[in-house]
Protein backbone atom coordinates (compact mmCIF):
# COMPACT_ATOMS: atom_id res chain seq x y z
CA UNK A 1 0.00 0.00 0.00
CA UNK A 2 2.83 2.35 0.90
CA UNK A 3 4.41 1.63 -2.44
CA UNK A 4 1.17 2.42 -4.25
CA UNK A 5 0.96 5.81 -2.54
CA UNK A 6 4.56 6.48 -3.52
CA UNK A 7 3.90 5.64 -7.17
CA UNK A 8 0.69 7.66 -7.19
CA UNK A 9 2.53 10.71 -5.83
CA UNK A 10 5.14 10.35 -8.56
CA UNK A 11 2.42 10.25 -11.18
CA UNK A 12 0.64 13.33 -9.84
CA UNK A 13 3.58 15.68 -9.13
CA UNK A 14 4.35 16.56 -12.78
CA UNK A 15 0.71 17.56 -13.29
CA UNK A 16 0.49 19.86 -10.27
CA UNK A 17 1.38 23.10 -12.06
CA UNK A 18 -1.51 22.52 -14.44
CA UNK A 19 -3.91 21.93 -11.54
CA UNK A 20 -2.86 25.15 -9.82
CA UNK A 21 -3.45 26.98 -13.04
CA UNK A 22 -6.91 25.49 -13.44
CA UNK A 23 -7.91 26.87 -10.03
CA UNK A 24 -6.81 30.35 -10.97
CA UNK A 25 -9.27 30.40 -13.82
CA UNK A 26 -8.47 32.41 -16.88
CA UNK A 27 -5.23 33.88 -15.59
CA UNK A 28 -2.12 32.19 -16.99
CA UNK A 29 0.27 30.99 -14.26
CA UNK A 30 3.99 31.66 -14.51
CA UNK A 31 4.72 27.98 -15.05
CA UNK A 32 2.14 27.72 -17.79
CA UNK A 33 3.49 30.80 -19.48
CA UNK A 34 7.01 29.39 -19.38
CA UNK A 35 5.93 26.00 -20.69
CA UNK A 36 4.01 27.55 -23.58
CA UNK A 37 6.86 29.82 -24.67
CA UNK A 38 9.12 28.97 -27.65
CA UNK A 39 6.37 27.01 -29.38
CA UNK A 40 5.90 24.80 -26.29
CA UNK A 41 9.25 23.06 -26.81
CA UNK A 42 9.79 23.00 -23.02
CA UNK A 43 6.97 20.48 -22.80
CA UNK A 44 9.09 18.04 -24.82
CA UNK A 45 12.07 18.62 -22.55
CA UNK A 46 9.88 18.00 -19.51
CA UNK A 47 8.65 14.73 -21.01
CA UNK A 48 12.15 13.50 -21.86
CA UNK A 49 13.46 14.48 -18.42
CA UNK A 50 10.59 12.64 -16.74
CA UNK A 51 11.43 9.49 -18.69
CA UNK A 52 15.13 9.85 -17.88
CA UNK A 53 14.49 10.43 -14.17
CA UNK A 54 12.08 7.49 -14.11
CA UNK A 55 14.79 5.26 -15.56
CA UNK A 56 17.31 6.55 -13.00
CA UNK A 57 14.91 5.85 -10.12
CA UNK A 58 14.47 2.34 -11.51
CA UNK A 59 18.25 1.85 -11.60
CA UNK A 60 18.57 3.08 -7.99
CA UNK A 61 15.84 0.64 -6.92
CA UNK A 62 17.60 -2.23 -8.70
CA UNK A 63 20.81 -1.20 -6.99
CA UNK A 64 19.15 -1.35 -3.56
CA UNK A 65 17.63 -4.75 -4.31
CA UNK A 66 20.96 -6.19 -5.42
CA UNK A 67 22.69 -4.70 -2.34
CA UNK A 68 20.14 -6.48 -0.12
CA UNK A 69 20.66 -9.71 -2.06
CA UNK A 70 24.43 -9.39 -1.58
CA UNK A 71 23.95 -8.81 2.15
CA UNK A 72 21.69 -11.85 2.51
CA UNK A 73 24.26 -13.95 0.72
CA UNK A 74 27.02 -12.65 2.97
CA UNK A 75 29.23 -11.17 0.29
CA UNK B 1 27.68 7.45 -0.53
CA UNK B 2 31.42 7.50 -1.07
CA UNK B 3 31.15 4.87 -3.78
CA UNK B 4 28.21 6.50 -5.53
CA UNK B 5 29.59 9.89 -6.52
CA UNK B 6 30.05 8.91 -10.16
CA UNK B 7 26.41 7.82 -10.43
CA UNK B 8 25.36 11.30 -9.31
CA UNK B 9 27.69 12.76 -11.93
CA UNK B 10 26.10 10.47 -14.52
CA UNK B 11 22.59 11.68 -13.64
CA UNK B 12 23.71 15.33 -13.64
CA UNK B 13 25.51 15.05 -16.98
CA UNK B 14 22.61 13.33 -18.72
CA UNK B 15 20.04 15.79 -17.38
CA UNK B 16 22.36 18.57 -18.60
CA UNK B 17 22.70 16.83 -21.97
CA UNK B 18 18.93 16.69 -22.49
CA UNK B 19 18.29 20.29 -21.42
CA UNK B 20 21.28 21.92 -23.11
CA UNK B 21 21.23 19.52 -26.05
CA UNK B 22 17.71 20.59 -26.97
CA UNK B 23 18.00 24.27 -26.09
CA UNK B 24 21.35 25.47 -27.47
CA UNK B 25 21.51 27.05 -30.89
CA UNK B 26 23.05 24.70 -33.45
CA UNK B 27 24.27 25.77 -36.88
CA UNK B 28 21.46 25.17 -39.38
CA UNK B 29 23.32 23.13 -42.00
CA UNK B 30 21.79 22.08 -45.32
CA UNK B 31 20.09 18.65 -45.10
CA UNK B 32 20.96 18.26 -41.42
CA UNK B 33 18.96 21.19 -40.08
CA UNK B 34 18.31 20.76 -36.41
CA UNK B 35 19.15 17.04 -36.53
CA UNK B 36 22.80 17.75 -35.73
CA UNK B 37 21.63 17.69 -32.11
CA UNK B 38 21.70 13.92 -32.56
CA UNK B 39 25.45 14.23 -32.06
CA UNK B 40 24.75 14.27 -28.32
CA UNK B 41 22.58 11.17 -28.42
CA UNK B 42 23.38 8.94 -31.42
CA UNK B 43 27.17 9.39 -31.27
CA UNK B 44 27.00 9.10 -27.47
CA UNK B 45 25.71 5.53 -27.87
CA UNK B 46 28.79 4.57 -29.91
CA UNK B 47 31.15 6.20 -27.43
CA UNK B 48 29.52 4.23 -24.66
CA UNK B 49 29.65 1.02 -26.70
CA UNK B 50 33.36 1.41 -27.51
CA UNK B 51 34.20 1.99 -23.85
CA UNK B 52 32.18 -1.03 -22.72
CA UNK B 53 33.77 -3.30 -25.34
CA UNK B 54 37.22 -2.02 -24.35
CA UNK B 55 36.58 -2.82 -20.69
CA UNK B 56 35.26 -6.22 -21.79
CA UNK B 57 38.44 -7.10 -23.69
CA UNK B 58 40.63 -5.85 -20.83
CA UNK B 59 38.80 -8.22 -18.49
CA UNK B 60 39.16 -11.06 -21.02
CA UNK B 61 42.94 -10.52 -20.93
CA UNK B 62 42.86 -10.33 -17.15
CA UNK B 63 41.08 -13.68 -17.11
CA UNK B 64 43.68 -15.26 -19.37
CA UNK B 65 46.46 -13.99 -17.08
CA UNK B 66 44.92 -15.13 -13.81
CA UNK B 67 42.27 -17.76 -14.69
CA UNK B 68 40.00 -16.12 -12.13
CA UNK B 69 36.40 -16.75 -13.22
CA UNK B 70 35.32 -13.43 -11.75
CA UNK B 71 36.99 -11.63 -14.69
CA UNK B 72 35.10 -13.89 -17.08
CA UNK B 73 31.82 -12.64 -15.57
CA UNK B 74 33.03 -9.02 -15.87
CA UNK B 75 34.02 -9.58 -19.48
CA UNK B 76 30.68 -11.12 -20.45
CA UNK B 77 28.52 -8.49 -18.76
CA UNK B 78 30.46 -5.59 -20.27
CA UNK B 79 30.10 -7.18 -23.71
CA UNK B 80 26.32 -7.55 -23.24
CA UNK B 81 25.93 -3.92 -22.22
CA UNK B 82 28.13 -2.91 -25.18
CA UNK B 83 25.80 -4.82 -27.53
CA UNK B 84 22.76 -3.07 -26.06
CA UNK B 85 24.32 0.35 -26.63
CA UNK B 86 25.46 -0.72 -30.08
CA UNK B 87 21.90 -1.71 -31.02
CA UNK B 88 20.61 1.61 -29.68
CA UNK B 89 23.23 3.44 -31.74
CA UNK B 90 22.29 1.43 -34.83
CA UNK B 91 18.56 2.05 -34.52
CA UNK B 92 18.98 5.78 -33.78
CA UNK B 93 21.28 5.96 -36.80
CA UNK B 94 18.57 4.36 -38.93
CA UNK B 95 16.05 7.00 -37.87
CA UNK B 96 18.51 9.82 -38.49
CA UNK B 97 19.46 8.39 -41.88
CA UNK B 98 15.84 8.02 -43.01
CA UNK B 99 15.32 11.77 -42.82
CA UNK B 100 18.69 13.04 -44.05
CA UNK B 101 20.24 10.62 -46.55
CA UNK B 102 17.04 9.22 -47.97
CA UNK B 103 15.77 11.22 -50.93
CA UNK B 104 12.42 12.69 -49.88
CA UNK B 105 11.21 12.58 -53.49
CA UNK B 106 11.46 8.80 -53.59
CA UNK B 107 9.70 6.32 -51.39
CA UNK B 108 11.97 4.99 -48.66
CA UNK B 109 12.13 1.54 -50.23
CA UNK B 110 13.47 3.12 -53.44
CA UNK B 111 16.24 4.89 -51.57
CA UNK B 112 16.94 1.63 -49.78
CA UNK B 113 19.10 0.21 -52.58
CA UNK B 114 21.42 3.20 -52.24
CA UNK B 115 21.36 3.25 -48.44
CA UNK B 116 21.92 -0.48 -48.00
CA UNK B 117 25.26 -0.07 -49.77
CA UNK B 118 26.44 2.29 -47.07
CA UNK B 119 29.68 0.75 -45.76
CA UNK B 120 29.22 2.17 -42.27
CA UNK B 121 25.94 0.29 -41.90
CA UNK B 122 27.39 -2.96 -43.19
CA UNK B 123 30.55 -2.64 -41.11
CA UNK B 124 28.63 -1.94 -37.94
CA UNK B 125 26.28 -4.84 -38.62
CA UNK B 126 29.30 -7.13 -39.05
CA UNK B 127 30.86 -5.89 -35.80
CA UNK B 128 27.64 -6.41 -33.86
CA UNK B 129 27.11 -9.85 -35.40
CA UNK B 130 30.62 -10.85 -34.30
CA UNK B 131 29.63 -9.94 -30.75
CA UNK B 132 26.34 -11.87 -31.11
CA UNK B 133 28.48 -14.85 -32.10
CA UNK B 134 30.48 -14.30 -28.91
CA UNK B 135 27.30 -14.82 -26.89
CA UNK B 136 26.27 -17.89 -28.90
CA UNK B 137 29.76 -19.36 -28.57
CA UNK B 138 29.86 -18.80 -24.82
CA UNK B 139 26.49 -20.28 -24.09
CA UNK B 140 27.12 -23.35 -26.24
CA UNK B 141 30.01 -24.56 -24.06
CA UNK B 142 28.97 -26.36 -20.89
CA UNK B 143 32.31 -26.63 -19.09
CA UNK B 144 32.91 -23.41 -17.16
CA UNK B 145 36.69 -23.14 -17.46
CA UNK B 146 36.70 -24.09 -21.10
CA UNK B 147 33.89 -21.60 -21.80
CA UNK B 148 35.79 -18.84 -20.06
CA UNK B 149 39.02 -19.58 -21.93
CA UNK B 150 37.49 -19.93 -25.39
CA UNK B 151 35.31 -16.85 -25.01
CA UNK B 152 38.16 -14.75 -23.63
CA UNK B 153 40.28 -15.55 -26.68
CA UNK B 154 37.32 -14.96 -28.99
CA UNK B 155 36.64 -11.64 -27.26
CA UNK B 156 40.13 -10.44 -28.19
CA UNK B 157 39.52 -11.38 -31.84
CA UNK B 158 36.11 -9.69 -31.80
CA UNK B 159 37.63 -6.52 -30.39
CA UNK B 160 40.36 -6.58 -33.04
CA UNK B 161 37.69 -6.91 -35.75
CA UNK B 162 35.76 -3.96 -34.33
CA UNK B 163 38.35 -1.47 -35.59
CA UNK B 164 38.48 -2.42 -39.28
CA UNK B 165 34.72 -3.03 -39.37
CA UNK B 166 33.60 0.21 -37.75
CA UNK B 167 36.44 2.67 -38.03
CA UNK B 168 38.69 1.81 -40.98
CA UNK B 169 36.82 0.17 -43.88
CA UNK B 170 33.81 2.56 -43.92
CA UNK B 171 36.26 5.43 -44.19
CA UNK B 172 38.19 3.94 -47.10
CA UNK B 173 35.08 3.22 -49.19
CA UNK B 174 32.83 5.97 -50.54
CA UNK B 175 30.32 6.64 -47.80
CA UNK B 176 27.58 9.09 -46.89
CA UNK B 177 28.38 8.83 -43.22
CA UNK B 178 30.55 11.68 -41.85
CA UNK B 179 34.13 10.65 -41.17
CA UNK B 180 35.53 10.33 -44.66
CA UNK B 181 38.04 13.08 -44.09
CA UNK B 182 38.96 12.40 -40.49
CA UNK B 183 37.13 12.29 -37.22
CA UNK B 184 34.45 14.98 -37.49
CA UNK B 185 32.76 14.48 -34.12
CA UNK B 186 36.04 14.56 -32.22
CA UNK B 187 37.81 17.12 -34.36
CA UNK B 188 37.89 20.47 -32.62
CA UNK B 189 37.70 22.39 -35.89
CA UNK B 190 34.52 20.75 -37.17
CA UNK B 191 32.16 20.92 -34.20
CA UNK B 192 30.83 24.36 -33.34
CA UNK B 193 32.18 25.60 -29.97
CA UNK B 194 28.72 25.74 -28.41
CA UNK B 195 28.02 22.14 -29.39
CA UNK B 196 31.32 20.99 -27.98
CA UNK B 197 30.38 22.02 -24.45
CA UNK B 198 27.41 19.68 -24.65
CA UNK B 199 29.10 16.96 -26.69
CA UNK B 200 31.81 15.92 -24.26
CA UNK B 201 29.66 15.88 -21.10
CA UNK B 202 27.12 13.86 -23.12
CA UNK B 203 29.73 11.27 -24.09
CA UNK B 204 30.91 10.93 -20.48
CA UNK B 205 27.33 10.76 -19.21
CA UNK B 206 26.24 7.99 -21.59
CA UNK B 207 29.41 6.02 -20.87
CA UNK B 208 28.85 6.28 -17.12
CA UNK B 209 25.24 5.12 -17.62
CA UNK B 210 26.53 2.05 -19.46
CA UNK B 211 29.03 1.31 -16.71
CA UNK B 212 26.34 1.77 -14.05
CA UNK B 213 24.01 -0.74 -15.71
CA UNK B 214 26.89 -3.19 -16.16
CA UNK B 215 27.99 -3.00 -12.52
CA UNK B 216 24.44 -3.93 -11.50
CA UNK B 217 24.48 -6.87 -13.91
CA UNK B 218 27.88 -7.98 -12.63
CA UNK B 219 26.81 -7.84 -9.00
CA UNK B 220 23.69 -9.83 -9.81
CA UNK B 221 25.72 -12.43 -11.72
CA UNK B 222 28.22 -12.71 -8.84
CA UNK B 223 25.41 -13.36 -6.37
CA UNK B 224 23.90 -15.94 -8.70
CA UNK B 225 27.16 -17.78 -9.30
CA UNK B 226 28.47 -17.49 -5.76
CA UNK B 227 28.37 -21.24 -5.28
CA UNK B 228 30.65 -21.76 -8.25
CA UNK B 229 33.31 -19.19 -7.46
Amino acid sequence: MRKLKYIFTLLVIPGLPALVQAQEGNKESAVGEFMRSTERSYVVIAVILTILIGLFLYLVRLEKKISRLEKDNGQ
Amino acid sequence: MRKHWWKIICVALLVYTIIAGLLIKVPNLPLLGQTSRNLFFHVGMWMSMMTLFTVSVVNAIRYLRTFNLRYDIYSRQYAVAGIVFGLLGYSTGTIWMSYTWADPNNALFQSFSALAREPKLIGTAIALLIYFAYMVLRDSIKDMDQRAKVSAVYNIFAYAMLFPAIWIIPRILPSLHPGQEGNPALNFKDVSPLMRIVEWPAFVGWTLLGVWITTLKIRFALVKERKLL
